[in-house]
């Protein structure tokens, strides 16, 4: 008999936050890589207010991503290198529980990761990040390209090859993520009208809705050898 | 489940790429038997232990389980299975408890009954004083110790063992011999590859030697298997 698939999620998600909070291998990594990417960017581009409010939701995005690869990873990895993934595997559980449990647990490290940049790029920057609808976006965004990155790392680590080949899979699906969301962010921190910046938003819940459907049809196929 | 306990073999290969590593193993481990898989590095124990509890997929043939085909109808008889593996399938920053309360979690048991069997195992496998150590600072053996208590934790109708002895002191295989002794007793079917031949248990009924992944003896484990099993790797 399986176990149900809400405590199968609940077991799997808080064994990943325990872990997490015990070794803080993760978010540290996360953090440190996405901080040193802001301040990169903050020397190099060198730029004046105008330029800056431009070019800030790209330089939010792009850190976010960069720094969640290392996090999906790695998540993954420790769950191969241990051997875990097969007792998860040889468990009474749905494989959808499986992915979402991983997912909800990757999403939680970057939605931290994110939560500590926002505040950090709005001093640094000087634009003000702390928008409801920007967190909204942010939100919205990371729960996607979490979904698309689980499937992808659950992949990944399965290879000899798996450092190189997540980035080269997942940066190119994140496209559409990172398109929608820089419009809908850069939208709402230039204040521009509600009904130019909406449709991004709108798009970006859609593309996350497609995606997560697609991964929770794909991850059985994922795990099997 | 009502169908339970038999495991039926039948034809089966497996390939890694053009690399055979079984070739057509044909044979059928009753209810409640204790099976003893033996045979040299390489000969495809771990493959064969891997596709039983339907964590790899079949070039060809077929695997019943309690007439359960795997790995299509795998979900049916998952809860059912127990395997201690080569690698101890724990989580190093968890401690044993919690190692232990996250897979009863898994394994839905009810949580009363949880606590009662997490702490009967730990007891039984002598990690009761180190409950509440990380996983990470334990020993190989401890470890092992702690896989084994993982495996038996929903009391699983078919266990299936890879070199359970690795690491092991001579405590932890008297432990170990225990445990087997009372799960066989209990009617759980063992299948138990292994090269110590000295530590064979004495619930053992059957014994499948492999040889290069061919089946080159299945039957009574009161022959001399040492023999058998040197006879088998000289001439493969």
């Amino acid at each position: 008999m399986k176990t149900p698939f809400v405590a199968a999620v609940r077991a799997i998600v808080s064994k990943d936050l325990r872990a997490e909070w015990r070794s803080r291998e993760l978010v540290s990594a996360m953090a440190l890589f996405s901080l040193l990417t802001v301040l990169v960017f903050s020397f190099a581009l060198e730029l004046d207010k105008s330029a800056r409010e431009a070019v800030i939701s790209g330089v939010l995005w792009v850190s976010l991503i960069f720094a969640s690869l290392l996090g999906f990873n790695r998540s993954l990895s420790l769950e191969h290198d241990q051997g875990s993934l097969d007792a998860l595997l040889l468990a009474p559980v749905s494989r959808s529980a499986l992915f979402v449990g991983k997912l909800l647990g990757n999403f939680t490290f970057t939605m931290l990761v994110a939560l500590m940049l926002l505040p950090l790029m709005t001093a640094l920057y000087g634009v003000n990040l702390l928008d409801g609808w920007a967190l909204l976006t942010t939100v919205v965004g990371v729960f996607g390209f979490s979904a698309i990155g689980t499937l992808l790392a659950t992949l990944a680590v399965q290879t000899r090859s798996r450092e190189a080949l997540l980035p080269i899979a997942l940066l190119p699906v994140c496209l559409p993520f990172l398109l929608t969301a820089v419009r809908a962010t850069k939208g709402i921190l230039g204040g521009a009208p509600q009904s130019e910046w909406q449709v991004w938003l709108q798009l970006l819940a859609t593309i996350t809705s497609i995606y997560m459907v697609l991964c929770l049809l794909l991850y059985r196929f994922v795990l099997e050898e | 489940m009502s169908r339970r306990g038999l495991i039926e073999v039948k034809q089966l290969h497996k390939h890694f790429a053009w690399v055979p590593a079984l070739r057509g193993l044909d044979f059928v481990v009753q209810r409640g038997e204790c099976a003893l898989l033996l045979g040299a590095n390489g000969s495809g124990k771990s493959t064969l232990l891997r596709l039983l509890c339907g964590l790899s997929r079949a070039s060809s043939g077929s695997i019943r389980i309690g007439g359960w085909l795997l790995p299509e109808e795998a979900p049916a008889v998952r809860a059912q299975i127990g395997l201690l593996a080569h690698r101890p399938l724990l989580y190093a920053n968890l401690t044993a408890r919690e190692n232990l309360d996250f897979f009863a979690a898994l394994y839905n048991i009810a949580p009363a009954e949880r606590t009662r069997r997490r702490d009967d195992l730990l007891q039984q496998v002598g990690l009761a004083a180190r409950a509440d150590g990380l996983v990470r600072d334990f020993s190989r053996g401890m470890q092992q110790r702690l896989s084994l208590a993982r495996a038996l934790l929903h009391q699983p109708d078919l266990l299936l063992l890879d070199e359970p002895y690795t690491g092991l002191d001579e405590a932890g295989c008297a432990i170990l011999d225990g445990l087997l002794a009372a799960a066989s007793a209990g009617g759980c079917t063992i299948i138990m590859s292994t090269h110590q031949l000295e530590r064979m248990p004495s619930m053992v009924d059957r014994a499948l030697i492999l040889s290069d992944g061919s089946l080159v003896y299945a039957g009574q484990a009161n022959k001399d298997l040492a023999a058998l099993v040197r006879q088998a790797t000289n001439s493969a």
